[in-house]
């Protein structure tokens, strides 16, 4: 892991520590969507989670601006912002200081977080007047120049225009632009590009890289695409089952992945190569809320699974160069092996 | 495979709507622009391209859902352009079926799963109702879930589970023709991985012909034996998938196959990164529809519209750069 006396020095820009989510008032009340997540993220860095459908990681991306659903409360850990604002404890009023100035956030869908009803440059100015107390007048002036910067044509109009009138990847860059808008330490972005064409993609991952290296903005990258991990990112975590299984450097990661899980992602992604022969497929399903046992959550669906991983819940260990792993089988190698599938 | 005649070929097909944009005026939308593809016996051809472009379109005349506004749609070398209702129930429906992107719209929900697969048996009346049974537990089977599926809705099952379900309705008239559209791009990558290996196995074991509808491009290629590229209702490039794949001609497939990763996902490769958007379909620029975002537009290119000329044999290109 990184060196304890540079941590003492100079804080992470967000510092997540044992995170638990849990559901309010169900029949099962109590039950964990996430459970025990930690992560760091640096200044300037980009960090990826990756993971399937229900394993959790839009529900930590939403946890850390205080967005939970109201089905979900945080029923422990400490989410830190620069080492001294404590995210986690902050009432829905303090954090607002933090939202959409401190820490932004981009979506899958731009229509439906942009609102139909207003124009663009309300929607953008809006931001820079109420964090930034900018008059009517600079407001506008800013605003043509982040559209102008997230290279959207012919801003003053745009400013006019609402967000029916622009087509899908145009109003993801205005999600950008209202994104960094004031500046903000962490971009969250939780599958930018989605719901996007494939050139479009490009054009939207090239933006993003070009803003962090413009403004020195740490990213925490959402998508369940390796392709995108691979290419933005410098850290990685794969999460299951509202947990995370496996972290490292993207190097690490995708060469020699530790958790089975990592391993059996990687070999199911249809690449050229595998053309003619049959797809590597992980049996079985993501287990649910109610059904996650005692044991490792993965092992219902793992090869190497023994009578501990099904009786015995492995925790998160980290070997040579900060690569991490929950899983007994890289426990007893010490990290040296990475998994079979 | 033996070289032989296409089973399914579209020639020059065109499907325009007119949409209104005021009171008294409306304007043609060309959804599909001049398209001819023919796929061959237990091949797959794979046809990609962004939204909007008509691959939908295409398939749905290709299954023959939509009749087409011009050119024409053989079937086994015979005209089905024109079929009517009638004709067209008894000699294609049970040959040409069609499998949609997301199973949860396209299952009813208040019909068990039994129901929902035996119904396309009892429409056609090919069986009675034991024999239907006997034959849904049958391709339950076949596509990988057990016969007790037969009792539970839609709602009970995962993404992946119903989308088995959405190719088992598919194939359970014994087609030879199916037309999947989009299949697993609302599925998870280690599902989309099962639906993937399952349609290539059926294909084996029922010799089908597929006409495979996607916009991912790795997903395409796995897939495919020959691929079409369209780009705004028209296609841009056609060829057998390695050739596709090894060296695109036209500069919209060349930009498409730099996103493609690598088998080493962290090999960096210089991605082609095109300016702007899709022209809005209505206002398509005379001349290349290309124009606006190609890298190599000149004088050319804004006047005369390209067409798709053989650049070597099997793989032809629809751009002034190859002329």
């Amino acid at each position: 892991m990184r060196e304890a006396a540079a941590i003492a020095t100079e804080a992470s820009l967000l510092d997540i520590r044992n995170l638990q989510i849990r559901l309010r008032r169900t029949r099962g009340a109590g039950l964990s969507v996430l459970d025990g997540v930690s992560l760091t993220v640096e200044r300037g860095e980009t960090i990826g989670i990756v993971g399937e459908s229900g394993c959790g990681k839009s529900v930590l991306s939403l946890s850390i601006l205080g967005l939970l659903p109201s089905a979900m409360r945080i029923g422990g850990g400490e989410i830190w912002y620069e080492g001294r604002h404590p995210l986690h404890t902050m009432t829905d009023r303090d954090i607002r200081a933090f939202r959409g100035k401190e820490i932004a956030m981009i979506f899958q869908d731009p229509m439906s977080s942009l609102n139909h009803g207003l124009t663009i440059g309300y929607q953008i100015t809006e931001t820079l007047r109420l964090h930034l107390g900018y008059s009517r007048k600079e407001a506008r002036e800013r605003a043509v120049w982040l559209l102008r910067k997230v290279g959207l044509p012919r801003p003053e109009s745009l400013l006019r225009e609402y967000p029916h009138q622009l087509s899908g990847g145009m109003r993801q860059r205005v999600m950008i632009a209202i994104a960094v808008s004031c500046n903000p330490g962490l971009l969250i972005a939780d599958e930018p590009t989605t719901a996007l064409d494939v050139t479009i993609q490009a054009q939207i991952l090239d933006l993003m890289r070009q803003i962090r290296e413009e403004d020195g903005t740490s990213i925490l990258l959402i998508s369940h695409d390796f392709g995108v991990i691979a290419d933005m990112c410098d850290r990685v975590l794969v999460m299951y089952a509202g947990q995370i299984v496996e972290s490292g450097t993207v190097d690490d990661l995708f060469e020699r992945p530790l958790h089975p899980y990592t391993a059996g992602l990687l070999r199911s992604i249809p690449t050229p190569a595998k053309k003619n022969s049959p797809l590597y497929s992980i049996e079985g399903h993501v287990p649910a809320l109610h059904e996650r046992g005692a044991g490792c959550r993965f092992a219902s669906r793992c090869a190497h699974a023994t009578e501990r991983c099904r009786t015995e819940q492995p925790e998160l260990v980290a070997y040579r160069g900060g690569h991490a792993a929950r899983c007994f089988l890289a426990e007893a190698e010490g990290g040296n092996r990475h998994a079979a599938v | 495979m033996p070289p032989s005649e296409p089973l399914v070929e579209l020639n020059g097909i065109t499907k325009s709507y007119a949409k209104p944009v005021s009171l008294f005026k409306r304007q043609t939308l060309r959804a599909v622009d001049g398209v001819s593809l023919s796929v061959r016996q237990g091949e797959t051809l794979g046809l990609v391209g962004e939204s909007g472009c008509g691959k939908s379109t295409t398939g749905q005349i290709a299954a023959r859902l939509l009749a087409p506004s011009g050119g024409k749609l053989l079937y086994r070398g015979e005209d089905v352009t024109g079929a009517g209702a009638g004709a067209l129930r008894r000699a294609l429906r049970r040959r040409i079926q069609y499998v949609f992107q997301d199973p949860f719209t396209s299952l009813n929900p208040r019909f068990p799963i039994g129901r929902l697969l035996g119904e396309p048996l009892k429409i056609n009346r090919l069986c009675g109702r034991k024999e239907r049974q006997l034959r849904v537990g049958e391709m339950l089977e076949t596509i990988g879930l057990d016969a007790s599926y037969a009792k539970r809705y839609p709602h009970e099952l995962s993404g992946g589970q119903r989308q088995r379900i959405g190719i088992a309705r598919a194939l359970i008239l014994n087609p030879e023709f199916v037309v999947l559209d989009e299949p697993v791009s609302a599925l998870d990558v280690s599902v989309q991985a099962q639906i993937l290996n399952l349609l290539k196995k059926l294909q084996r074991e029922f010799s089908l012909t597929y006409l495979f509808i996607s916009h991912d491009l790795n997903v395409i290629h796995y897939m495919s034996d020959k691929v079409a590229v369209m780009y705004l209702g028209k296609i841009v490039e056609t060829a057998d998938v390695d050739s596709l794949y090894s060296r695109p001609l036209h500069p919209y497939t060349q930009a498409l196959m730099s996103f493609v990763p690598a088998d080493d996902l962290r090999a960096k490769r210089e991605k082609i990164i095109l300016k702007g958007d899709l022209p809005n379909p209505l206002a398509i620029p005379a001349g290349c529809p290309f124009q606006t975002r190609c890298a190599h537009v000149h004088e050319r290119c804004l006047s005369a519209a390209p067409s798709l000329k053989e650049a070597s044999p099997g793989h032809s290109v629809s751009c002034h750069l190859y002329a």
